[in-house]
């Protein structure tokens, strides 16, 4: 058997995946979707002494209209997010993001709250989260707290998930009049972790853009939001002088990290890159 | 805390009650403790697709559940799928476009391509290429993948 020894969990409330967190602290690991975890314990690159699947917990699951926000609960399956009506018409960023999450097999047991959890710093949902101003709830034995996107990813794999806690649910902002979304990303095959994407998300009012935010994945050990980048937009029609002076403006900015995919120089060209992509049809349509 | 978990599963149609060790992934119990070798290992790691499987209406990777996780799941494999006809105008579909040459991928492919014509029976071949991108296949350069599963579509 390829992974280490480790026993399993199988909890019924939230209170089961507390204590047993409790108990054996760093030992313990959430077990969601196992999209990632599965895979890492099967290269014995993390053996923990248990698992603790939260996949029959009650309430994790689902999306939820709450009002000014979809409340997306941890265990919901990306496939979900992807074929979410409600997704669909109030964060169209999540759902032009989706398709690229991963492939369907994949889709179909990996969690948005798995991704969020996780925080892989090439993936989409973090960006996104961040993007549009996300908020994430936490639970632990004392309670629940919120976290606002911005402080909730640390560092490379690092969140504001503390020990013996359990991230529950993300409420996303629905899209404002005004805004819109932007999504794009550049991988070696579809559905494999981005070489370097971007979530935008921008206020466009009589094709002159305002506030908003570029949020770049694949660009640095968590997501990356180019403020000064971004700053450039505000009051400015699209024109490829513009597209120059953001993509100048984002080689100074950015710091990407290098890897076997692209090094440091590549990548920030084709942050300048997306960004033409991303924007150009934002402004027109 | 136990490191040995008891499962009841359906697996093709028939219940399956084990002791299973909690680290045993889904392929390994369908292959090792059942026998159902048409499930192929590949990568190990969620690459590769030919592990794939379907628990409870959907594609899976074999590789990245373990068992325990599927304690009370409805699970198929191409051995189920065969035996109940529903593979049958994919399965005539490879061969007639020579989809495969050494076989390794296809039940994976098989699986894959049975859930999108499922979900999306109009399909065009860009949309086919996107949704088997997470199954390789080292013989065929996937050409006549594509046209295999156009060709099940129509029918
Ligand atoms: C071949 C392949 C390609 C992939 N490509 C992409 C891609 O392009 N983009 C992308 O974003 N992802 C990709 N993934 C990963 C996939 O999206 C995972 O589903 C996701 O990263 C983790 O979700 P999960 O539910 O499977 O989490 P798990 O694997 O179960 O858990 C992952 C980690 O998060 C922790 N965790 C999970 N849920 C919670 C929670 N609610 N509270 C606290 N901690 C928690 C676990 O303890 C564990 O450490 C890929 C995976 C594979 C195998
Ligand atoms: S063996 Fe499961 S994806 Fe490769
Ligand atoms: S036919 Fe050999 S791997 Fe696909």
């Amino acid at each position: 058997m390829k992974p280490a020894p480790f026993a399993y969990v199988r909890a019924e409330t939230l209170d089961d995946v507390f204590r047993v967190l409790d108990e054996r602290g760093d030992g313990a690991r959430v077990l969601a979707g196992g999209q990632s975890l599965v895979a890492t314990l099967n290269m014995r690159l993390s053996a923990p002494e248990v698992l603790v699947d939260i996949g029959r917990v009650a309430g994790l699951a689902g999306i939820e209209d709450a009002g000014d926000t979809l409340r997306i609960g941890a265990m919901t399956r990306h496939v979900e997010v992807e074929t979410s009506e409600l997704a669909a018409a109030h964060t169209p960023l999540l759902a032009s993001a989706m398709p690229h999450v991963a492939h369907p097999a994949i889709r179909n047991r990996g969690t948005f709250g798995g991704s969020i959890a996780f925080a892989d710093p090439a993936a989409e949902l973090p960006a996104c989260a961040v993007a549009l101003g996300a908020r994430m709830t936490i639970a632990g034995r004392g309670g629940s707290r919120t976290v606002d996107a911005d402080s909730f990813f640390r560092g490379l794999y690092e969140t504001a998930v503390g020990p013996g806690e359990v991230l529950t649910a993300v409420e996303v902002p629905k899209i404002a009049a005004g805004w819109r979304s932007g999504f794009m990303e550049l991988a070696r095959r579809h559905g494999d972790y981005a070489i370097i994407g971007l979530a935008a998300h921008v206020q466009v009012d009589g094709g002159r853009f305002g506030g908003g935010r570029l949020v770049f994945f694949g660009a640095g050990d968590r997501p990356v939001s180019a403020t000064r980048s971004a700053a450039l937009l505000e009051g400015e029609a699209w024109s490829d002088a513009l597209a120059a002076r953001i993509a100048d403006e984002l080689k100074e900015e950015l710091d990407p990290f290098e890897d076997l995919n692209a090094d440091a120089a590549m990548r920030r060209h084709l942050a300048g890159v997306l960004v033409g992509r991303t924007l150009a049809p934002l402004a027109a349509g | 805390m136990q490191t040995n978990v008891d499962i009841t599963l359906r697996v093709n149609g028939a219940a399956v009650s084990r002791r299973v060790e909690a680290r045993m992934n889904l392929v390994d119990f369908l292959r090792e403790e059942l026998g159902l070798t048409g499930s192929h290992v590949g990568c190990e790691h969620g690459v590769c697709g030919a592990c794939t499987v379907r628990v409870d209406g959907r594609i899976a990777r074999g590789c990245l559940m373990v068992a325990a996780q599927a304690d009370g799941a409805e699970v198929w494999t191409i051995e189920g799928l065969s035996d109940t006809g529903e593979l049958r105008a994919l399965k005539d579909a490879f061969v007639e476009r020579n989809a495969l040459q050494c076989g390794y991928c296809t039940p994976g492919m098989l699986l894959t391509a049975a859930e999108l014509l499922e979900r999306r029976p109009d399909a065009g071949r860009a949309e086919i290429r996107r949704f088997l991108s997470g199954n390789y296949c080292r013989c065929t350069g996937y050409e006549a993948i594509v046209d295999a599963v156009e060709m099940a579509r129509g029918r």
